[in-house]
């Protein structure tokens, strides 16, 4: 009956109220699909991280959950920043992000340069180059570790096969020297094709006619690479690096599974520091604070480089 | 325009194709042998996975998939002799090696957990996403692109940073070890991707459509349903492929938020133990059926890929 009457009533009515009697109104609307996961992230999300920004401030220990919880100020920052653990694994994170973002952008690009070729069969060929990085990075860091074991490992036997140094000799992951480029190689082998999808989306985006005008003007193909394929591919080269280095930094997974930060603390990058202090050494405050740290360090150097990313887009 | 591209002077020459497709081609081989070498080794027994020179001609066999269901102990040859004839394929391959089936291991369990998570958060991922992407993308949202970008920046975080807290807020909920936890932890970092997403997706979807269909007399819930949702269908099943293989590979939280009964596949199967160090045919059976998923989706997404892998940035 009620209904029967909001309903003649919205039919008599002009369109906007009419839609406001019958339904809910668009503002309402807007809010009623979007709340939900507002709530929830903030749940999830910022809830706890304004927790940790608390308990950064403390002694907490996790596994004393009944000890008294005292306000420490600024000691575990402090104690962060005077670490000479904490700076070693900074620079071991720096090491890695820096050679496998040099490695990935260098082969990617090349990849996606030769696939722009368009020669038969390429979109095929381009499908089982990018299986890599769809594997889970644990899974892939445990079976690198069989391939890499001396004399059994299929890595270390075709480097011998190549190189003649004996099998047993090939020892990638207890070796000091050699277990840091063990895990850049195999995080290049997986994500060097996300970086070549990127530049390859670049490159089909350079419209033909700047090919063109550039061969009526006798350019040489040297020249037209350097001036029109690397600035026009440029904005997309920075953000596969933008989404490489934020996920290199926070680089965990791989590296557990196929070094565990060994031998010593050799490949013991921050995320490897930062659960050993938690989960290990259950030092929560301390730990807490260390994340704070990591995470204002991936959002302000994240921040800065896309302000320059938009300055090569605006060019 | 197709004409000129046809007769373009810049079309790479015969010999230049030939030599980008012979590096490609076997670029492509090199960086799939990891793969191909795993799947070998699932059908290997395991003095065949640690010979030296590693064969790559060998006999097929099911030990690892047997190695992988099963837990086994070791028994004199009397004892095994006392027993009844073996009663199934494994039970015959195991005791060759002088040992009995104990009972199953817990690869199953755990797949199942995988299974039951990956789907669980997904669908709450793209359900919550899709009902977000559409109010951004129609309605004027006040603070739009700073909501858009907290969503995106709740991504940036460590998830060892991000797994501190919640370890201690989920073991006052009573929530460590469950798979609703790790549902609601999974559909939290999916969501800002499924928003993301969609996003771009409904933004291609024309406004004429649901105006036309509000002028008809639907309402604006009405037009979504019937009109914008069937539209969104490709970008909602990819965007679902999307969270799935997140969830799916996902380790870290996993590893730290879990122990046993929700504990997912990704951090068991490197606990795959045999006698006297890692089984190595049960590690690759386990990964072989852990990644034929993924393979099937890479290829089901692939022109896709794209624009999941960049957050929507690049639409090609």
């Amino acid at each position: 009956m009620l209904n029967r009457t909001a309903d003649s009533v919205a039919r008599a009515t002009p369109e906007p109220l009419a839609r406001k009697v019958r339904g809910i109104s668009d503002k309402g609307l807007a809010w009623l699909f979007i709340s939900p996961t507002i709530l929830l992230l903030l749940a999830i999300n910022i809830f706890p991280l304004f927790w940790a920004i608390y308990l950064s401030f403390t002694n907490y220990r996790a596994n004393r959950p009944n000890e008294v919880v005292k306000n420490v100020g600024l000691a575990n920052y402090k104690r962060i920043l005077g670490d000479q653990d904490v700076w070693i694994a900074m620079q071991t994170t720096a090491h890695f992000v820096f050679w496998t973002i040099l490695l990935q952008t260098l082969i990617g690009f090349t990849l996606a340069w030769l696939i722009d070729r368009k020669f038969r069969g390429h979109a095929f060929w381009t499908t089982i180059i990018l299986v890599p990085m769809m594997l889970s990075p644990a899974v892939v860091g445990n079976f690198w570790r069989f391939l890499y074991e001396p004399q059994i490992g299929l890595f270390a036997y075709a480097i011998s096969f190549v190189s003649g140094i004996p099998p047993t000799d090939v020892q990638m992951l207890s070796n000091v020297s050699l277990a840091p480029w063990s895990i850049i190689i195999v995080d290049t082998w997986m994500w060097t094709p996300y970086v070549m999808l990127i530049c390859l989306a670049g490159l089909r985006s350079i419209p033909e006619y700047l090919y063109e005008a550039a061969e009526v003007d006798r350019a040489s193909n040297w020249r037209q690479f350097w001036s029109i394929t690397l600035p026009m591919a440029l904005p997309f080269i920075m953000l596969a690096v933008l989404f490489r280095g934020i996920e290199n930094f926070k680089m965990f997974d791989m590296v557990t599974l196929l070094t565990g930060g060994g031998p010593g603390s050799t490949t013991e990058v921050a995320s490897i520091t930062l659960k050993r202090q938690a989960f290990e050494s259950w030092r929560t405050g301390y730990s807490s604070a260390f994340a704070i740290i990591l995470f204002v360090a991936v959002f302000g150097l994240a921040n800065i480089y896309v302000k320059a990313l938009n300055k090569v887009k605006q060019r | 325009m197709s004409l000129t591209t046809a007769h373009s002077v810049v079309a790479p020459s015969a010999n230049a194709k030939l030599i980008a497709g012979t590096i490609i081609v076997a670029y492509a081989l090199i960086s799939i042998v990891p793969l191909l070498w795993i799947f070998a080794t699932s059908f290997k027994t395991p003095p065949d996975s640690i010979a030296y020179p590693p064969k790559i001609v060998f006999q097929p066999s099911l030990e690892g998939y047997c190695n992988l269901f099963t837990t086994r102990t070791r028994q004199t040859p009397e004892y095994i002799n006392s027993l009844g004839p073996a009663t199934g394929f494994c039970d015959e391959t195991v005791r060759k090696r002088n040992m009995v089936i104990a009972g199953p291991s817990n690869f199953m369990p755990r797949f199942v957990n995988s299974l039951i998570i990956a789907f669980g958060s997904t669908f709450c991922a793209v359900f919550l996403g899709t009902l977000s992407a559409y109010g951004f993308s129609r309605f004027k949202v006040p603070l739009a692109d700073d909501l858009l970008f907290f969503i995106l920046s709740t991504r940036m975080m460590p998830p060892i940073a991000v797994a501190i807290p919640i370890y201690l807020m989920y073991r006052e909920l009573g929530l460590s070890d469950t798979a609703l936890g790790m549902i609601l932890l999974y559909t939290a970092v999916n969501v800002s991707l499924a928003v993301w997403l969609l996003k771009g997706f409904i933004d291609e979807i024309p406004r004429e459509y649901e105006e036309a269909a509000m002028i008809d007399g639907y309402t604006r819930l009405q037009a979504f349903w019937r009109t914008v949702l069937p539209q969104a269908t490709t970008g909602i099943a990819a965007t679902a492929i999307f969270c799935l293989i997140f969830a799916w590979n996902e380790y870290a939280f996993a590893a730290l938020l879990t122990s046993g009964t929700a504990q997912t596949a990704p951090p068991f199967i490197p606990t795959i133990i045999g006698e006297g160090g890692q089984d190595w045919p049960a590690v690759a059976a386990g990964t072989t059926i852990f990644l034929v998923p993924i393979l099937v989706f890479t290829i089901l997404l692939r022109k896709q890929l794209l624009r999941g892998i960049t957050f929507g940035a690049v639409r090609k």
